[in-house]
């Protein structure tokens, strides 16, 4: 099944989600309720998307967009997937149970970023000291250590 | 007497001591494995046969407590900021540093990121600065070469050659 056809079959099963090509690769976006559950169907049925190749985040300013990119070894398929997180509460359900790498990537957002992993096993930080203040990939985060060059904003 | 803190009474004799046991200790610099960044790519070029860091008695030992020269090799992050300085504290008396590269000496490319120590003299305090992002064996045999002169002239503030 090529992999159009699979992601139609996945629209058809979950109504919030949408797909696109951009470049070589697709990109399904899907609600952020539906985030584990699509993962899990994506990892389960047609290509099998066994390996969690990153999850990582962007900050687009009004939301935090969190992006999966998959790949399915035997299939030679790769997808991202994507869906758009409250700025204020980021908060999503953790796909550690269906991807083990899933655990320090997600971790890893937690630090920079901020964004709750509910069901994660040891949500805490993982780069930065235990003791830091703040996720510092967020457009609005402020360095209280810097040093202002006059007249800068 | 203390023969760590206090060097012995001026005098004749007892200066040649205290020279005997300068000379000894820097020529048996024995510095902590301790690589945290690109830099430790150059300090084990410089341990390797080409450029030898035996023949200055400069000999790597795996743990802090058996280590009398720490070369700081690379980007000090608040997080490592700790382990550096339990490392340090480990280390017996006495003991010197050396901050090989930018990053150790001032944070170089990193300087004012939010979790970089600018400079690892904020932590531990410093002997030889050896600039360079990385500083070449060379250099880095200099900086040593500057600290065993240190080491010879303990009353001499200044290394310059
Ligand atoms: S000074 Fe340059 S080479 Fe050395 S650790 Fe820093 S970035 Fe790497």
């Amino acid at each position: 099944m090529n992999l159009e056809a699979f992601l139609t079959e996945v629209k058809s099963r979950f109504p919030g989600a949408s797909f696109e090509q951009a470049g070589q690769d697709w990109v399904l976006r899907v609600p952020a309720a539906e985030w584990e559950a699509v993962a899990g169907y994506l990892a389960g049925h047609g290509p099998r998307f066994d390996y969690l190749s990153s999850l990582t985040a962007v900050d687009r300013g009004d939301r935090l967009e969190l992006v999966l990119h998959l790949r399915a070894l035997a299939a030679g398929e790769r997808l991202t997937v994507k869906t758009d997180l409250n700025r204020e509460q980021p908060e999503v359900a953790s796909v550690t149970g269906i991807w083990k790498t899933a655990n320090w990537h997600e971790r890893e957002v937690y630090d920079l970023f901020g964004v709750v992993f509910r069901g994660h096993p040891k949500l805490r930080r993982i780069l930065l000291a235990e003791d830091f203040e703040g996720h510092p990939l967020r457009k609005d985060y402020v360095d209280p250590r810097r040093r202002k060059v006059e007249g800068q904003a | 007497m203390d023969l760590i803190h206090a060097p012995f009474v001026p005098g004749v004799i007892q200066t040649t001591v205290d020279q005997v046991i300068n000379w000894s200790r820097k020529s048996s610099l024995w510095y902590m494995l301790y690589g945290i960044a690109c830099c430790s790519i150059e300090m084990m070029a410089t341990g390797a046969s080409r450029y030898d860091f035996d023949r200055f008695g400069l000999i790597y030992r795996g743990s802090p407590r058996q280590s009398d020269l720490m070369l700081v090799t690379g980007n000090v992050n608040l997080k490592m900021a700790k382990v550096l300085k339990q490392l340090y504290d480990q280390m017996a008396e006495p003991k010197w540093v050396i901050a090989v590269g930018s990053c150790a000496v001032s944070g170089g490319p990193f300087r004012g990121s939010y979790n970089m120590v600018d400079g690892v003299d904020q932590v531990v305090p410093v002997d030889v600065y050896l600039p360079g992002c990385p500083p070449r064996p060379e250099a880095l045999l200099d900086a040593v070469l500057k600290l065993q002169r240190k080491i010879m002239r303990p009353q001499r503030q200044g290394v310059a050659s």
